[in-house]
């Protein structure tokens, strides 16, 4: 982690001062510790369960469902005092200035949302059949506060660590996250009116289903990440047949994605895309080594075997069930905006998009890293001769849109290519 | 098609077998009586059974595939298990009867199927029983408990009896769910019902709090704690549909990828894709339990990756042909470029270790099981080809057989001559 500024430092210790003062007024008469035990272990499990959203150290937990649970059973002070389970979480990561600051936040965030509950005649205690629709408005009120604090707290800690030269991201900081923890936030009034019945049990219920729905959202994660994984070595292996274009896969992959993002793609589409640039040349495994490796200029044979990969590429991935476009983009990626390409001379708008979209990227990465017959060309020729053939060979808005974002973010060309060639050591049959 | 006889006997059945018959029938005279006995004593209690009876639709709409062909519908599920074991709505005591409970699942069940059945998706009319029996079976042993007021008063008195019962409906579904794999599959009985209880595990104890919880709720917020207490259910629910789905793609892809060394001219065309079901056939005849049969899948597609490091391929492609330090360097190559993908690594591991004999002449600990499989499969498939004839693959099996001191595994291949050769006499 980098140094803290002075400024960013007194902003921490303020918060956890402000904290502190809360803890030590009080008023703790009548207040039931038992309750405040069992909700402060419910705390404990939530904050120990915690997802890491960012490389920064954002965490996102269901702390809110706990400390509004507090706010009705115990008051504000009590949920001042549950929300400081915060500190024991038992997860790897925050360091122990991290889990003063947000154990600091989250007692202010439900002492302050305990004092909206009672400002607005909510009624603190188990609530029984009678208080229901009475109960709902100030809960609603304590919550959005509860929110907001927090989100506030939150947002001026990250602006004030955040790196200087780092790109403007949004860290995570996302609004889709505060309504989640609003909804997660709802789950406490339903704790609460529990309680009458289930008492100290209710937490344990409660937690059970939330946490197998987490388990899940967290097995597809983990799930995606494997699968693009697995599928990024798969090609890694397929491109070990031409030393020259390791790491072309990966690279048109990330280019098309810097395109479909540039124009404003939708997400799913933006997926789409990056596997059909990881798989857009497996069909060069049917071109003979031989064809692919060879410094002179091809036979009219080897020519038409070369023009042959697009078609095979798509037997090989026709069977995976993913969108349509993409294999549309993988059977067309070397057709020409002026219908001069391969395999089916396609020209202008009946080219799907993604293969005009593919078509630049994997241009731009051939010029840019040696090829048997011809050493790299530097970044700012490869663009100039983009734009030479926009019109012609490419579209010229996403040429438009390619250069743009090299411009902004630049663009990793591959390391030289050794002079040695490394498949002689594995070549023995 | 080529591929028949890899395909274990019996497997795939047509139609329902006769202990899923059993099963069918027995639920269809179950509701006959539920519905009868419902008309005869009048419905207690119409807006409860409909609030219920409508979760219970809505949750066998969004019914769920797990992965291994399964089906669970854990919104229907805890609303038919928190019917069972309501005790107030609100104040007023709730006593529905055990038959109506089971009429209101079932009907609500079959309304919940016919969107589906609309489609064209076909009911299973399997898994449906055996969801019925368990919410059945709850009802039967608590209702009449709780018409009676035996049961009630404080938490402590009635959770520990709920929680035993929603436990015990849980493990008889998951034996009548291994029961019919079994039949089916050719698996044993101990393997499928430890792969059940795994597999459903997580979804039966959201499904079985949320039923808690709505019953306990009902005391406080009235019917309105039925919508409310499906929410966390509904966030598993997508998020598994998700996982499952990406895991059919997963396979898919590796399947297809896979066939890169068919295309490459590496190997005969099909070679993984057989090579992988016999593994998985011969697997699970072993009694391996599911999740080391999908390493086992993803290993023998996979098992001819390295391949791709040879400049020119192997004459057919044929590996049980070449040297044995050939055949390790490119199981070798193939298990780092597995490894790369750094999720898959026992399955790097099987790739790795698929060309060591059964019996290291050096006194090293033999292959992990999975590769003795897949040593055993790929020669088998090497030897015969993609050429159906029975006396070819008795001819393999043979040479496979003079073998097994050092080279194959003698209860591999004595699963695979169980597998491929018609039965003798």
């Amino acid at each position: 982690m980098h140094k803290l500024s002075r400024i960013a430092w007194l902003y921490i210790g303020a918060v956890i001062v402000a904290a502190v003062i809360v803890l030590a007024a009080g008023p703790y008469a009548g207040l039931d510790w038992g309750q405040v035990a069992v909700l402060g272990l419910l705390l404990i499990a939530c904050e120990s369960s915690a997802t890491l959203l960012n490389g920064r150290g954002l965490a996102w937990s269901a702390n809110t469902m706990a400390s509004l649970a507090a706010v009705v059973l115990c008051g504000p002070a009590g949920a001042a005092v549950v929300s400081c389970g915060t500190l024991l979480g038992v997860r790897r990561g925050p360091t122990l200035p991290q889990r003063l600051f947000n154990s600091g936040m989250y007692v202010l965030s439900a002492y302050l949302a305990g004092r909206t509950y009672l400002a607005f005649g909510g009624h603190v205690g188990a609530p029984g059949p009678s208080s229901f629709p009475g109960l709902i408005g100030p809960f609603a009120a304590a919550a959005v506060v509860h929110v907001a604090v927090n989100f506030m707290l939150l947002h001026a800690v990250f602006w004030l660590t955040r790196d200087p030269g780092a790109a403007v991201g949004r860290d995570g900081l996302d609004f889709k996250l505060w309504l989640t923890d609003l909804g997660y936030g709802a789950f406490g009034v339903l704790i609460a009116a529990l309680w009458s019945v289930l008492g100290p049990f209710t937490p344990v219920l409660v937690l059970i289903p939330v946490l197998v729905a987490r388990w899940a959202v967290a097995q597809f994660a983990a799930q995606q990440r494997a699968y693009e994984a697995t599928v990024g070595a798969l090609c890694q292996a397929v491109e070990t047949k031409d030393f020259y274009t390791r790491g072309h896969s990966e690279r048109v992959s990330r280019g098309a994605v810097m395109i479909a993002t540039e124009i404003g793609m939708r997400p799913e589409r933006v997926g789409a895309i990056r596997y059909a640039g990881m798989l857009h040349d497996v069909g060069k495994l049917g071109v003979p080594t031989s064809v692919l490796q060879k410094r002179s200029s091809l036979t009219d044979d080897e020519y038409a075997a070369v023009q042959l990969h697009p078609m095979r590429g798509l037997d090989i991935v026709r069977e995976i069930g993913f969108l349509d476009e993409a294999l549309a983009g993988i059977m067309h990626h070397h057709e020409r905006i002026d219908g001069r390409g391969y395999p089916m001379g396609l020209a202008g708008d009946e080219i799907p998009e993604f293969a005009r979209v593919l078509a630049v990227a994997d241009a731009f990465d051939a010029m840019t890293s040696d090829r048997s017959y011809r050493g790299a060309r530097p970044v700012p020729e490869a663009v100039t001769e983009l734009r030479k053939w926009a019109g012609k060979q490419f579209d010229p808005a996403f040429v438009d849109a390619f250069v743009t974002a090299i411009e902004r973010d630049g663009w990793t060309a591959p390391e030289p290519a050794p002079a040695e060639d490394p498949l002689r050591a594995i070549e023995s049959l | 098609m080529a591929s028949r006889r890899y395909e274990p006997r019996g497997f795939p059945r047509p139609a329902l077998d006769s202990g899923q018959w059993l099963l069918a029938a027995f639920a269809g005279l179950l509701i006959i009586w539920a519905v009868a006995q419902t008309v005869v004593s009048g419905v207690h209690n119409v807006h409860a059974a409909l609030a219920f009876g409508a979760l219970i639709a809505l949750g066998e709409l969004l019914r769920l595939n797990l992965p291994g062909d399964r089906e669970a519908a854990p919104i229907a599920t805890a609303g038919a298990m928190a019917y069972a074991l309501l005790l107030k709505i609100g104040d007023a005591p709730a006593r529905p009867e055990a038959a109506q409970v089971v009429a209101v699942t079932a009907i609500a069940m079959m309304i919940g199927a016919l969107p589906h059945l609309a489609v064209g998706r076909p009911a299973r009319v399997t898994a449906m029983s055996a969801r019925l029996l368990a919410v059945a079976c709850v009802a039967a042993a608590f209702r009449p408990l709780a018409n009676a007021g035996l049961i009630g008063g404080r938490w402590w008195s009635e959770l520990p009896v709920m929680l035993g019962l929603v436990v015990a409906a849980w493990l008889l579904e998951s034996v009548v769910a291994a029961l019919i794999r079994t039949d089916q599959l050719r698996t044993r009985f101990v393997v499928a019902l430890g792969d059940e209880l795994r597999v459903q595990f997580a979804i039966a104890a959201a499904a079985g709090a949320s039923a808690l919880l709505i019953a306990f709720a009902a005391e406080v917020m009235g019917l309105a704690a039925v919508a409310v207490f499906a929410a966390p259910l509904l966030v598993t629910q997508v998020a598994l549909r998700r996982y499952a789905g990406i895991r059919a793609t997963y396979l898919q892809t590796v399947r297809a990828l896979a066939r890169v060394t068919e295309i490459g001219g590496y190997v005969e065309t099909g070679h993984s894709a057989r090579v992988s079901r016999l593994s998985v056939a011969i697997g699970r005849e072993l009694g391996m339990p599911e999740a080391a049969l999908l390493q086992l899948e993803y290993a023998a597609l996979m098992h001819d990756i390295g391949q791709l490091s040879l400049r020119d391929p192997v004459p057919g492609g044929a590996t049980v042909l070449v040297a044995r330090d050939e055949q390790r360097r490119i199981a070798e190559y193939g298990a780092e470029v597995i490894q790369q993908a750094r999720v898959l690594d026992p399955v790097a591991d099987i790739v790795r270790r698929q060309s060591d004999p059964c019996r290291p002449a050096d006194r090293s600990p033999p292959p992990p099981l999975s590769s003795r499989i897949i040593r055993a499969a790929n020669a088998y498939d090497d030897l015969v080809g993609s050429l159906a004839d029975p006396v070819r693959s008795a001819e393999a099996v043979e040479r496979l057989r003079l073998d097994t001191a050092s080279e194959y595994d003698p209860r591999v291949v004595d699963a695979l001559s169980r597998l491929v050769l018609p039965p003798a006499g």
